[in-house]
């Protein structure tokens, strides 16, 4: 075999484990029925789960729980099936939580109660999308 | 009144500059074919018509930059990226926050290099030419903004606020101008924010070079010649790429919160990626011009860096990573524009490659394992898979949005521990990466046979071990892990400087340029060895509260809460949140906020008392961005003041709350990153009921926990901000409240007049508390104080610490420094080359 060869079947071989962790390592989007689910069959990975905050009937959020220390906080985030879940987040409530439109959770179920969530990515609204024009100054 | 000139001038540039990128197009293609009596007049047109997309392309830039110095917020670029308030360095930053300003970066790069290109080379001019105009065409068509039917060509940066949103407020008056912008992103108001972008823009504009060499090779038939010219841009090219990313990366360590400078996010993996394979190209086209091999891994390489520059943009600024990463694009609805650009010129690369395939001349000859050429080739091999790794999992979403798009559903997610993830690859990459070049490089300056190499590499393999095994004990490497990456960069730096060593005697610095790249290599390994492996969170929370969730007591909360005044204890430190600063104009230390009010004015306020020679009670004063809040924490070793850090917080409503940046402070050795996660709110208190207390003069007592001694009361003649009358009584209570180390003076006054009482309170934020002077019982000798409660100050903050992080960053300086010298050596070839008339 030539050395071409042996150096050819090396770069496939890597780029296959390369592809087969890709694919194992990868999250998922769950909603928290299959995430419970996920955790009683005794899959521990992090996922990902996409929700919105609770809010109440006047529009504000509800539900955030601040530790006494303030440096971490539980909320309640109903996901798009709508199941309204309790969430832990092992860090203080970040700056723009409250404005966010949409939240994505990145952890796992510690128990039925909570879900741990690792991460927490937010999408806040987009200023490009703003339309209301301050009529300030005028 | 509302300005259209400006807006329409631009576009009308813009239209001008797509029509003449696609007349220079023709033009070049015209001259290209002409035969020798007409070539030099295509020439001479090609080229004005390049001069005139290049004026028009300057132009468009100006335009935009014009509505944005003059405050024309009838724009809506402006409107959304500006503000009266902003300083001119951080309106150049408000030019490319917007996709359209980054475009026109872009294009504003690709025209300068085109001219300098042009300057530059003879036989290469025309097709060259043609590839950039073609370039130049899909940029500038990404900011035309023409709709035609449901067809939306570009979005464009020159419309009016009225256009672009449905305010109300333009239906009853279309002439309004809003008062001030939005602002710029406080996160970008940062000096490397400034240059970052150009810089990486510059990067990317410049990838086009060495690919418009290579189409103009493969149409030409000259199939190995593009590569003397290429070259030079090619280094220059990743250069400039590496060193707007490291810009990227050291201006999110000192403005982002996530603790670092690399976080693997798609945004930095998609620069990342065209970088590795651009400089893999960079090894192999070195290699062919020594030895005539690997001519057709450096085309795929080369065409591959260019389209993956391409792949890069789309990713970002498509909205295809939506949820997937932290940095927010917006979807202007450009994707479908962007995937065309990216596809035709992959389509042309492709073909033209393909085409050409069987004339691209291979060496038969096996590399041996004792030459260079099999060195750098399992090297470039190296960086292929590096990059291969990367892009694969960060194209996950897109290969969601593919499957939707056929109507399938797919829930793949990026992984959830993304440093994790890709570390578990790059760093053993790494490591083989860096064993390569050592040895790599000493194939390159002799020829060697076993014997030999082993003569050459035993010195430095004895220095390196020795180098590896002091770090290992001083540092206290003890993982496996990092002790092979100690040993790997020390023999890449070791060996390397040998090399660098004997060029430096046998010949000139010129050639030093790939030892110095590889010494810079191996230093910015073990900076990120140590600043990433061995970074240290020193802020773990003592507070010793019981958590209602049993488990949470395992989790290790790594921020503490700081009450203002409160010593707290953290690892080697003891620290105290201070209060509020801000930084004035002209004072070369931060101001503590009590002493400034606001005069209503933007950045302008009122001092309230005297600060050290800077200025006095009284004076107007001009702040640096008024909604930065810096907090001034202290950090004390056996009692005594070590350093002051002031990391930085802004509330911007419009931009979406509160955002902050850390501060540092930075050693020989290490830096200690402080930032602060959370703070009050003391913009609208919710005061707790009344509290009454009554004391005489010279009684010590306590207001809400607070010791409080009660020093006497003074008639006043006069009182700030109020006019007294004839016959009015005017009395101030003087109170001393301790917290803590601190005394504060709090002197509430009490006014009667005709009988009627008057109460002038005085609110403590830091303390949080409100004092008024209530009564005065003159028969028992004592005032009557009510105080309201409401929070004391405080921030939640965190701090790490980042150890040999320096050596990083120097590794950076020293491998930048080793492209530049490498450009430098190739283009003086090209030159050499070109002036005998061979190219």
């Amino acid at each position: 075999m030539k050395k071409g060869h042996i150096i050819g079947l090396g770069i496939i071989a890597i780029a296959i484990v390369i592809i087969m962790t890709s694919i194992g390592d990868a999250s998922s989007y769950e909603n928290f029925n299959t995430a419970w689910e996920m955790k009683n069959d005794g899959e521990d990975k992090s996922i990902h789960v996409v929700g919105q905050l609770k809010k109440n009937q006047a529009g504000e959020v509800s539900g955030i729980e601040v530790g006494e220390d303030k440096v971490s906080f539980t909320f309640l985030l109903i996901d798009n099936e709508g199941t309204e879940q309790k969430v832990f987040y092992n860090e203080p409530v970040p700056a723009d939580f409250q404005r966010s439109e949409q939240v994505v959770v990145i952890g796992s179920y510690r128990e039925k109660e909570i879900f741990v969530a690792d991460k927490i990515l937010m999408k806040c609204p987009s200023k490009y999308q703003e339309t209301d024009v301050q009529a300030a100054g005028m | 009144m509302i300005n259209t000139f400006v807006g329409n001038l631009g576009h009308l540039m813009t239209i001008v500059a797509f029509v003449s990128a696609l007349v220079t197009a023709y033009a070049y293609v015209q001259y290209f074919r002409a035969n020798e009596i007409e070539k030099a007049s295509w020439r001479r047109f090609s080229r004005i018509s390049f001069y005139i997309h290049t004026a028009s392309t300057v132009m468009i830039a100006f335009s935009l930059f014009e509505i944005i110095y003059n405050h024309r917020y009838e724009y809506f670029y402006a409107y959304s990226h500006s503000s009266k308030a902003l300083p001119v360095h951080y309106m150049i930053s408000s030019f490319w926050e917007g996709q359209e300003g980054a475009f026109i970066l872009w294009a504003f790069w690709n025209v300068i290099l085109g001219v300098i290109l042009i300057q530059t080379n003879k036989f290469w001019e025309a097709p060259v030419m043609v590839v950039f105009a073609l370039v130049q065409a899909f940029l500038i068509s990404m900011i035309m903004g023409v709709v035609i039917d449901d067809l939306k060509i570009g979005s464009s940066p020159f419309i009016l606020l009225r256009d672009a949103t449905q305010a109300p407020i333009f239906q009853l008056n279309p002439d309004f101008v809003p008062e001030d912008g939005t602002g710029l992103n406080p996160l970008l108001q940062n000096i490397w924010m400034v240059i970052h972008p150009p810089t990486l823009f510059l990067g990317y504009a410049s990838t086009l070079v060495p690919f418009a060499f290579l189409i103009g090779g493969l149409v030409t038939k000259k199939y190995s010649e593009w590569i003397r010219p290429a070259l030079p841009w090619a280094i220059f090219s990743a250069m400039i790429l590496g060193m707007g990313i490291i810009m990227g990366a050291y201006w999110a360590y000192v403005t982002l919160n996530f603790g670092g400078y690399w976080n693997w996010d798609p945004v930095e993996n998609a620069v990342y990626v065209p970088w590795l394979i651009l400089v893999a190209s960079i090894h192999t086209m070195i290699t062919f011009k020594k030895s005539a091999t690997a001519l057709k891994t450096t085309i795929v390489l080369v065409i591959l860096s260019f389209i993956l520059v391409l792949y890069a943009t789309f990713l970002v600024r498509s909205g295809v990573l939506g949820d997937a990463s932290v940095h927010s694009f917006t979807d202007l609805g450009l994707s479908g524009q962007l995937l065309i650009y990216m596809l035709f010129f992959l389509v042309i690369a492709v073909f033209l490659a393909a085409r050409a395939w069987k004339h691209i001349p291979t060496s038969e000859k096996e590399a041996s394992v004792y030459s260079r050429e099999f060195w750098i080739f399992l090297g470039a091999v190296t960086l292929g898979l590096m990059a291969f790794q990367v892009i694969l999992p960060t194209s996950i979403p897109a290969w969601n949005a593919l499957v939707e798009s056929f109507g399938g559903i797919s829930n793949m997610a990026p992984p959830a521990d993304q440093v994790a993830f890709y570390t578990r690859f790059q760093l053993w990459f790494a490591v083989a990466i860096a064993l390569l070049t050592s040895v790599g490089q000493f194939f390159w300056w002799q020829k060697i046979d076993k014997k030999a190499l082993k003569d050459a590499l035993i010195t430095p393999y004895i220095i390196s071990v020795l180098i590896s095994a002091a770090i290992i004990v001083l540092a206290k490497v003890y993982d496996w892990k990092y002790i092979i990456i100690v040993l790997a960069s020390t023999f890449t730096i070791v060996a390397n400087a040998v090399i660098l060593l004997k060029i430096l005697k046998k010949s000139t610095f010129k050639l030093a340029g790939g030892s110095l790249a590889h010494i810079g290599l191996g230093m910015m390994l073990i900076g990120i060895m140590f600043s990433s492996g061995y970074s240290d969170v020193i802020s773990i929370n003592m507070s010793g509260l019981t958590y209602s969730n049993s488990w949470e007591d395992e989790m290790n909360k790594e921020h503490v809460l700081l009450w203002i005044n409160k010593p707290t204890q953290m690892k080697d430190y003891t620290v105290i949140y201070r209060g509020r600063e801000k930084k004035v104009v002209g004072v070369n230390e931060y101001v503590p906020a009590k002493i400034l009010e606001s005069t209503g004015k933007v950045n302008e306020a009122i001092a309230l008392a005297d600060f050290k020679d800077h200025f006095k009670k009284g004076d107007v004063v001009k702040i640096v961005l008024e909604e930065n809040d810096y907090f001034k924490i202290d950090y004390l070793q056996n009692e005594t003041l070590k350093f002051s850090l002031s990391p930085m917080s802004q509330f911007n409503a419009g931009m979406g709350g509160l955002i902050s940046s850390p501060d540092s402070k930075i050693y020989l050795n290490k830096d200690l990153y402080t930032y602060v996660a959370a703070m009050n709110d003391s913009e609208d208190p919710e005061w707790k009921e009344d509290e009454t207390y009554e004391a005489a003069p010279g009684e010590q007592f306590y207001i809400a926990d607070f010791v409080t001694y009660f020093d006497g009361a003074e008639v006043l003649k006069e009182v700030d901000g109020y006019q007294l009358q004839e016959g009015d009584i005017a009395v101030k209570a003087k109170l001393r409240i301790l917290d803590y180390d601190v005394e504060k003076s709090i002197e509430p006054t009490f006014i009667i007049r005709n009988n009627q009482i008057g109460k002038l309170p005085v609110i403590d934020t830091e303390l949080g508390i409100k004092v008024r002077l209530e009564n005065i019982l003159p028969e028992q000798n004592k005032f009557v104080f009510k105080v309201n409660q409401y929070q004391k100050d405080y921030v939640v903050m965190k701090a790490i610490v980042k150890p040999y992080i320096n050596v990083l960053w120097i590794g950076t300086i020293i491998m930048l420094m080793g492209f530049t010298v490498a450009i430098f050596r190739r283009f003086d070839e090209f030159q050499k080359m070109r002036d005998k008339g061979l190219e």
